[in-house]
This record gives C-alpha cells, sequence and structure tokens, in this order.
C-alpha cells in the first residue's frame, strides 16, 4: 500500500531525479530512435520495395526476397560468408588460444610480444590489405617468391578465399589473444599447485583445469568472431575489386550488399540482403548459445 | 625437491616458448617491415626476380607520388576531426545516459533500456541505406559532419559506462548529495571521474573502429578531399593498381598517426580493447 501510494506520488526529490533521468538519456535515446531505429524499420520496409531513385520506394511485396533466393550470386555470396566463417573461426581461436597461453608463461618481454601481436587490430583494414595484395602478388610477390610456387593467390577462385582467410586471422589474432590471456589470467594459481600435488601432467592440467575455466572467455571470443566474420567486408573489398574474375567465390554477403545498393542503386534488394544477413547472424548466434551448454563452464 | 630432469624439461618448455613468440612475431611484423622496404624502392626494383630484399637506396619518391595523388594532410583532418567528434559524442552522451540508467530512477527506464540493448545487437549495415538517405536529405554528403554521423550516439557506449557506474557503490552519489551537491553535481563531480579507466577505454575503442572504417566514409563521402585515411586508400588502390612502391607509401603515411599513438599508448590501447571485448 504504501510503496503503491509512493510510487503514485512522488516527492520533490523523486520527482527532480525522475527528471534528471529524462534529460540524461534524453541525447542517447533520441539519437538511437533518429539514426537507428527509424533506419531499421525503414530498411525493413525498404526490403518489401523496389528503389525508384533518389531515396523513393515502391511497395512490391516479397518481390525482392523472392529474386533473391532465386538468384544465384546470393546464394554464392552466402556460401563465401559461411565458408569465411569455417576458415578463420577455428583455426584464428585455436592460435589466439596458442599465443595466449606462451604470453601467460613465465618470461621476459610479455609487454613486447603482446604489443606485437596486437598491432594489427590498430591498423586499419584497408593498409595492411594492401601490404598483404603485395606480398600475395603471383608475378612478384614475396611469397610466391620465398615458396618458389606461382599461385595466383588474389585470382584463383579456389584460392582467394584461403588468402583472405590467411590475412583476416593474421590481423584478428592479437585482439583474440589479448581477450583470452585475461580469461587466463583469472585462473588461480591455486587449481596448478593442487593438481600438482596430484601428480596431474601439464597436458592433463590443460585438459581439466585451463580449458574449462577459460571456456566463457572462450565463448566471448568465438561469438564476437563469429559476428564479425559473418559481417566481414572491408578485407575482402580492398583485397578483391570489382573487376577481378574471382570476384564470385569471394563475395561475402555484405560486399554482396554494398556492390546492390551503392554501386547497382537497387536499394531494395540490398535491403533483403541485409535483413537476410542479420537473420543469419541473429540464428548463428542463438545456435552457439544453446551449445555453450554443453562446453562453456560457469563456476558455481 | 626437483630431479634434474625436471629442471631440464622446464627449461626445453621455456626455450620452446620464446622460439615459439619468436616466430609468431616475425610473421606478424614481416608485412609492416616490407610495406617500409618497399616504399623505398624503384617500381622496377620492386619487380626483381630474384626480388631485392634492401631498396638501393633511400627515398622518398614513392611518397611523394602518394601524396600528388591523395591530399593525404585533407584525409589526415578529416580523420582526425571524425575521431574527435565521434569520441566526445560518445563519451558525452554515453557517459550521461550511463549514469542515469545505472543510478538514477525515472519512469520508462526499462522500455528506454531495452531500446539500447537492441541497437547494439543489430549490425551497423542495417542503418547504413537510411542514413545514407538522411545525410543526402540534409545535403551533408562530403561534409566531416557525415562522417561522424552514425557515431552521434553509441548504443555499445551507454551500455558499457552503465556497467562502469554500476560498479561504483550509490553511498559515493548519496554522500555527495547529502552534501548538498544536485544530480548534475553528482554526476560531474564525484561521478564521471571515477569511471576515468572505462572512458579510457571506451575512447580507444571509439577511435580505433572509427579509424578502421571503411564502408561509411565510402559510401557518404565521394569528393576526394573529404575522404578518410581508409577510404583514400581505397581509391589509391585503384589508381595505382600494379604501382606497389606507391602503394605501400600511402599506407605506410596513412598507418603511421595511429602507430605513433600505439607506441606512446600502448598499455591504455590493449587495456581499453581488452576491456571493452571482455564486456
Amino acid at each position: 500500500m504504501n510503496s503503491k501510494a509512493i510510487r503514485l506520488k512522488l516527492s520533490p526529490a523523486e520527482k527532480r531525479e525522475q527528471n534528471w533521468g529524462w534529460f540524461m538519456v534524453a541525447p542517447t535515446i533520441i539519437g538511437l530512435i533518429i539514426l537507428n531505429m527509424w533506419p531499421f524499420i525503414q530498411t525493413l520496409y525498404a526490403s518489401f520495395c523496389e528503389h525508384l531513385g533518389f531515396g523513393h520506394y515502391k511497395f512490391i511485396g516479397v518481390e525482392n526476397y523472392v529474386n533473391m533466393f532465386q538468384n544465384a550470386d546470393f546464394w554464392k555470396a552466402t556460401w563465401n560468408t559461411i565458408y569465411f566463417c569455417i576458415l578463420t573461426v577455428p583455426v584464428g581461436i585455436f592460435l589466439s588460444l596458442l599465443v595466449a597461453i606462451l604470453l601467460n608463461a613465465k618470461i621476459k618481454g610479455k609487454g613486447f610480444f603482446r604489443s606485437v601481436f596486437f598491432l594489427p587490430m590498430i591498423c586499419a583494414p584497408a593498409a595492411v590489405t594492401l601490404v598483404w595484395r603485395w606480398i600475395f602478388n603471383s608475378e612478384y610477390g614475396i611469397l610466391n617468391q620465398l615458396l618458389g610456387t606461382s599461385i595466383n593467390w588474389i585470382t584463383d577462385s579456389k584460392v582467394v578465399m584461403i588468402t583472405c582467410a590467411i590475412v583476416a586471422i593474421w590481423s584478428a589474432i592479437g585482439y583474440d589473444a589479448v581477450l583470452l590471456l585475461s580469461g587466463l589470467q583469472n585462473i588461480s594459481k591455486s587449481y596448478y599447485e593442487a593438481a600438482e600435488l596430484d601428480g596431474a601432467g601439464k597436458v592433463t592440467q590443460f585438459f581439466h583445469i585451463t580449458l574449462p575455466m577459460v571456456s566463457p572467455t572462450l565463448f566471448v571470443v568465438l561469438i564476437m568472431r563469429l559476428m564479425a566474420s559473418l559481417k566481414v567486408y572491408d578485407l575482402i573489398y580492398m583485397m578483391v575489386e570489382d573487376t577481378n574474375p574471382a570476384l564470385t567465390s569471394v563475395q561475402s554477403l555484405m560486399y554482396l550488399f554494398y556492390r546492390e545498393s551503392f554501386v547497382a542503386g537497387n536499394r531494395g534488394y540490398g535491403s533483403a540482403i541485409v535483413i537476410w544477413t542479420v537473420l543469419l547472424i541473429g540464428i548463428v548466434t542463438l545456435v552457439q548459445f544453446i551449445g555453450q551448454k554443453k562446453w562453456v563452464n560457469y563456476e558455481v | 625437491m626437483k630431479s634434474n630432469s625436471m629442471v631440464h624439461s622446464k627449461k626445453t618448455v621455456t626455450a620452446i616458448t620464446y622460439i615459439a613468440l619468436i616466430l609468431g612475431s616475425v610473421v606478424m611484423i614481416f608485412p609492416f617491415v616490407w610495406m617500409i622496404l618497399t616504399s623505398s624502392k624503384t617500381i622496377s626494383e620492386s619487380m626483381q626476380i630474384p626480388p631485392s630484399i634492401f631498396p638501393a637506396q633511400l627515398m622518398l619518391d614513392n611518397f611523394v607520388e602518394a601524396v600528388k595523388s591523395l591530399p593525404f594532410m585533407n584525409l589526415y583532418i578529416n580523420t582526425a576531426l571524425m575521431i574527435l567528434f565521434r569520441v566526445l559524442c560518445a563519451v558525452a552522451f554515453s557517459s550521461m545516459a550511463g549514469y542515469a540508467f545505472a543510478k538514477l530512477k525515472f519512469k520508462g527506464k526499462n522500455l528506454l533500456f531495452t531500446i539500447v540493448l537492441v541497437q547494439m545487437m543489430l549490425p551497423s549495415q542495417i542503418f547504413i541505406i537510411p542514413q545514407y538517405q538522411m545525410v543526402a536529405k540534409l545535403s551533408a554528403a562530403d561534409t566531416v559532419f557525415a562522417l561522424v554521423f552514425p557515431g552521434l550516439v553509441s548504443a555499445f557506449g551507454t551500455f558499457f559506462l552503465r556497467q562502469a557506474y554500476m560498479g561504483i557503490p550509490n553511498e559515493i552519489g548519496e554522500a555527495a548529495y547529502l552534501d548538498g551537491c544536485n544530480q548534475w553535481q553528482v554526476f560531474t563531480k564525484v561521478m564521471f571521474p571515477l569511471t576515468s579507466s572505462s572512458v579510457a577505454a571506451l575512447c580507444v575503442f571509439t577511435a580505433v573502429f572509427a579509424y578502421g572504417d571503411l564502408m561509411w566514409p565510402l559510401v557518404v563521402n565521394s569528393d576526394l578531399k573529404m575522404m578518410t585515411l581508409s577510404s583514400g586508400l581505397a581509391t589509391l588502390r585503384g589508381q595505382f593498381s600494379t604501382n606497389f612502391p606507391v602503394l605501400m607509401a600511402g599506407s605506410l603515411l596513412a598507418m603511421l598517426p595511429m602507430v605513433v599513438l600505439y607506441m606512446f599508448f600502448q598499455r591504455q590501447f590493449i587495456e581499453g580493447v581488452a576491456m571493452t571485448g571482455g564486456k
């Protein structure tokens, strides 16, 4: 009764607090409504429209989606995106964990190594991709020279995705390793001491202590990496220009979205692609959240 | 008492750790070294077979060429202003909202916070077409404002700083309130300074993201003078598709400011990203 009465009639101090609350969230909320919420609704609507030019749309129902699902390029882009995740996420996370474990050892120069592995993170993808293009150049690139091969790393449709995956893994390894390292550092030393007394070897310790204890961080990294990989665009865009014959073998959904929306001007169709991508990200994330119960170990 | 063999094996493990880390570091650094070396080569030198490792001379011709084709001064200024305004907006608005969501009671709080959460989960590409249309309608394409536009508010920043304020005991704010501060003073004088490490992390996160972002600046600013370093490089790639020494010089110029900042603030960069990532 009492609390209800209070809720109905605020004291002057509470009223002031409420006004301050509204005032302080106002810029963010108004901004989010104008910059995000309204655009989200517009994109959703536009995906059922044909773009007539200059931001004018005509409602055409599900036509964009029908066209999309019948389009080979679209399915190829969906597969490319998934293939990119398959190539980069498991290997990338494995290597990141390895680096994190190495950095967690008692060694000198830890800070230096950490900074080195982290370096690609602060460089714009556009800049680092250009040097990788040079390294992977089929005629004069240093990699083919070193290997004594003549692989068309960037123009061979069978190879180009692997090339992009290598660059993606190289770029993300330090970031993921830093996150995993902070997870490893949170593991109490006493577990290892107890295991050592019981005579457990390093390998047993890794599988019975390290891996379960770091699994929550591993899960965060996995989710973030998956979400980022499903949205991949800049790296592939810089690596493979639209005149490259291998484009369709490497074009991701977001690359296709960019080309349809801003190069070809099919903003309705582009909106349908982006809605599809969001659904895909949602499904993948949901599956991960269900799957985590099997392997992620939350301390009680 | 440790047996001899155990000490021995421990030494081996340490040695392997060092070797692995050094090898890894070489792989990480090599592209940057190769970029620097190539930027000082002539085009014919860069195409030698077998390749020449070191340039025959130290020369700036490629940098001159890159600066001639891309207005780097403008790109630096545009990128710096974009980062500055995005960081200022993210810190100011997200701090206010984060504080209010964490510490104040007001009607509609849960609903409004749900808006923040939903926006945070959605990828930014879903907003791009309408955002671009808004900028076009405002006749603001090819301006610094256009570059800043999607970063005027930050759902992630709000969420992240709310966490920071939740970690501060209520008593601290209440004590200041009883001492006669009003809500705004409690926020600016007492609470905001306590979140400095989170604010620093948000600054780093916002800056690194804005600096690397490619799709938005490409879409919204097509005038070469109004591009960012990232989108400018994409243009340079088209111009000099085979002249790698110039491309390397351009990339180097684009990377330099951030790398210098990183050298001075390594710890803040890494911890900032670790904090924002491990949310």
